[in-house]
């Protein structure tokens, strides 16, 4: 097979699972179902494989056909198969089909089953597309498609009001973030006179070669982007739909909105490198959002109760990690992040599914605990995930963390001290809820407690699955401090090698200083842990209740921040649209409306009292009429 | 048969031709009979056919002889359907006279 049929199929098979899915799938049985959802993931990896390979001799551009033509404005419908684009097919179809695979168990009892699968498949072909693009135009597409999909999947129980303005808080949080991504293409356009990376980048070239950065134009393009970034991957201001999003089923959650989905800003920006390289200051901008992000979220995180709303908080403060790497310039480090988040989130979220199934639905850590001999595998992974999330070693989390970090203290100290608080703060809120729920008395009811149960084999092999890879992942990237290979900083070098030249601001770290950093955080996450242990292990369901108060209200109620926005924004509009619809709508276009009938109805009424009936009447009216005329004729025309 | 009819001069055609349709028309206006009110049609019809064919025979051009045929036909297939029409509501209301047919007033 050559290698535009590869990505043909990988494309494709999951777009043709969707169909059979959703057109068929409620006449044939689940079982089928699963086999067609799960099976065209399968394809789809496997193809991405063969990808994955070629991708390492090189990168390739595959043209299809011409999609639109006018005046200079050319765009191929075109793949661009390189290594950063492969690594995130990888992630993708990998990930995905873990979770395919837990869904089959998670998700066996629910009545659409087959427009679950549906939606997944449609989101991994838009997932594909959107990482695959040659051009802005195309990424846009799946942009576009996998909020889409994030919207069904969201409202996928959707007699549930509460999850139906979920979803819609998504897509419309989304949408404020795709107006400044479509200005950024069209102003690409007009910079660069093309849409395709290539060209585009090319363009670029020549601003490194003059030395001319922060070009206005530049930092307009690449703020542009970034605010799309912005509302795709849930930093603030736009982060409030990703708590939010935890309404749809939780292995949605775990695929969209913890492993791909939400990382599609930071490809977006990593892909754009050679741009955001030109303009410095919206490194920053995006350094100083992403850590704020960070911070912000791990602390709302602390005083969450909803297992998953604890997780989607830890999912925000990570990308703003992630966005942190991309701010200082280290965007293999931001990558090998994503990466690692992926494995160890997904599989985080998959744990909390597992425990969820086993409560009977229940979400709340408060009537939870003690289920670590109910649901050994469960625990075991969950802990390993959380052990990746804190950044202990040698788990995943802690190469890519750390990689973060350094790079962080590199290019300005204070950026390293708040990562470092930030960190410390997610490995207490991680493992308050490790502790709340798998340690101490069972604080459920006594129904509750007969139903524990662990999962299934369907959804424990993903489980043991993604923990591994949690725990090697981060061997990827071992710093050069262990006198490890930092294999995937050689991975990713032909595709930084164009903003080689770009100088770089800030000191390199020396061996002895990177150690020391490395050590620091480790010592006071494994402090923060010990404190964790204290306050959460042996917590009885005594107190739990208790309305919190002071800072930690503040934090139960995420500070106000839905609240903020609904007076300043939300309230407002309300407030004018009502206003629009009572003026203008029902006075000024209702009135005319009504009004035209009004005066069509009273006319007839009163010209129909002409028709009389009387045939004399009608044939004098007609000669008059003829008469008329014909001296109309005569005397006034000629 | 030209000479006959020219021998006639054309204003007295003319005069016959109007006195003849306004005849008609009073008919039209004034009776209440329908079937005499037919018959005022017809009367104005054939008023304008004479006047046709002695315009015809004065300018020496066919084209008006034969538009009278074309007028008797359709004269013809308008008495037809308008005769049956009268034969339909007449076995209805028992009666010809156009004022008692009111019934279609808005």
């Amino acid at each position: 097979m050559n290698i535009s049929a590869i990505v043909a199929v990988s494309i494709l098979v999951p777009f043709a699972g969707f169909l059979l899915n959703f057109l068929f799938g409620s006449k044939i049985p689940k079982s089928l179902v699963s086999i067609i959802g799960c099976g065209s993931i399968l394809i789809a990896l496997a193809m991405n494989i063969m990808l994955f390979v070629s991708a390492l001799d090189g990168p390739a551009t595959i043209t299809y056909f011409n999609w639109i033509h006018a005046g200079s404005f050319s765009v191929d419908f075109s793949f661009l198969i390189d290594r950063l684009s492969v690594l995130m097919l990888l992630i993708i179809t990998g990930v995905g089909f873990l979770i395919h695979l837990y869904s089959v168990g998670y998700m066996h009892d629910d009545d659409a089953y087959f427009r679950y699968f549906a939606y997944l498949n449609l989101f991994v072909f838009f997932m594909q597309m959107l990482v695959m693009g040659s051009n802005y135009l195309i990424a846009f597409i799946g942009w576009e498609g996998v909020g889409l999909c994030s919207y069904l999947l969201i409202g996928f129980w959707y007699k549930n009001t509460n999850y139906n303005n979920a979803a819609k808080k998504a897509f419309i949080m989304n949408r404020i973030g795709d107006l400044g991504f479509l200005i950024g293409i069209f102003w690409i356009f007009n910079q660069f006179g093309s849409i395709n990376y290539k060209e585009v980048f090319a363009g670029a070239q020549g601003f490194i070669i003059n030395n001319n950065y922060n070009d206005t134009v530049i930092i307009f393009i690449t703020v542009l982007l970034f605010i799309g970034a912005i509302g795709k991957s849930a930093q603030i201001p736009l982060y409030t739909w990703l708590p939010d999003a935890m309404a749809g089923p939780t292995p949605v959650s775990a695929l969209i909105h913890a492993a791909t989905m939400v990382t599609a800003g930071i490809y977006v920006i990593v892909r754009s490198h050679v741009l955001y390289s030109l303009a410095p200051f919206t490194q920053d901008i995006i350094a100083i959002v992403g850590i704020t992000t960070a911070f912000f979220a791990a602390t709302i995180g602390l005083a969450q109760n909803d297992i998953k709303k604890v997780l989607a908080y830890s999912t925000v403060s990570q990308l703003g990690y992630m966005f942190v790497a991309l701010g200082v310039g280290a965007y293999g480090s931001g990558m090998f992040h994503l990466m690692t988040h992926a494995f160890f989130k997904a599989l985080l979220f998959l744990c909390a599914g597992s425990v969820i199934h086993a409560m009977g639905g229940e979400q709340d850590m408060r009537v939870m605990g003690g289920l670590r001999k109910k649901l050994p595998i469960t625990f075991i992974t969950m802990l390993t995930g959380t052990l990746a999330i804190s950044g202990i070693p040698p788990f995943a989390g802690f190469f890519s963390k750390d990689e973060i970090l350094a790079k962080a203290y590199e290019h300005n100290p204070i950026l390293w001290v708040v990562g470092l608080i930030t960190a410390v703060i997610t490995a207490v809120y991680m493992f308050r809820m490790l502790f709340l729920t798998f340690y101490g008395n069972f604080r459920g009811d006594a129904h509750q407690e007969s139903h524990l149960h662990e999962s299934p084999s369907t959804m424990t092999i993903p489980l043991m699955v993604l923990a591994v890879l949690s725990l090697v992942g981060g061997f990827l990237g071992i710093p050069e401090v262990f006198g490890g290979k930092h294999i995937l900083n050689d991975y990713f070098a032909p595709i930084f090698s164009d903003i080689a030249t770009v100088p770089h601001t800030g000191t390199v770290l020396s061996h002895s200083m990177e150690f020391i950093l490395m050590a620091v955080s480790v010592g006071l996450v494994l402090v923060a842990i010990y404190f964790a242990s204290r306050m959460f292990i042996k917590k009885t369901a005594e107190g739990m209740d208790e309305e919190p108060k002071g800072f930690a209200k503040l934090l139960a109620n995420k500070y106000y921040v839905d609240e903020i926005y609904d007076t300043l924004i939300v309230k407002p509009a309300d407030w004018f649209s009502g206003f629009i619809y009572r003026f203008l709508e029902l006075d000024f276009i209702d009135g005319m409306v009504n009004g035209i009938g009004r005066a069509t109805n009273y006319s007839g009424k009163t010209i129909r009292k002409l028709q009389t009936g009387h045939i004399g009447f009608y044939l004098f009216a007609m000669t008059i009429c003829i008469v008329i005329l014909i001296l109309i004729n005569n005397f006034f025309i000629s | 048969m030209n000479s006959i009819i020219t021998s006639v001069p054309i204003n007295s055609y003319i005069l016959l031709c109007t006195t003849l349709f306004c005849i008609g028309v009073m008919g039209v206006l004034l009776r209440r009979n329908v079937i005499i009110i037919f018959m005022s049609v017809e009367l104005m019809l054939n008023s304008v056919n004479l006047l046709f064919t002695a315009f015809s025979a004065y300018s020496s051009n066919p084209a008006g002889q034969i538009f009278v045929f074309f007028v008797m036909v359709v004269a013809a297939a308008e008495i037809a359907i308008g005769l049956a029409i009268v034969v339909m509501i007449h076995r209805n209301t028992k009666t010809v006279d156009v004022n008692e047919w009111s019934k279609l007033k808005g």
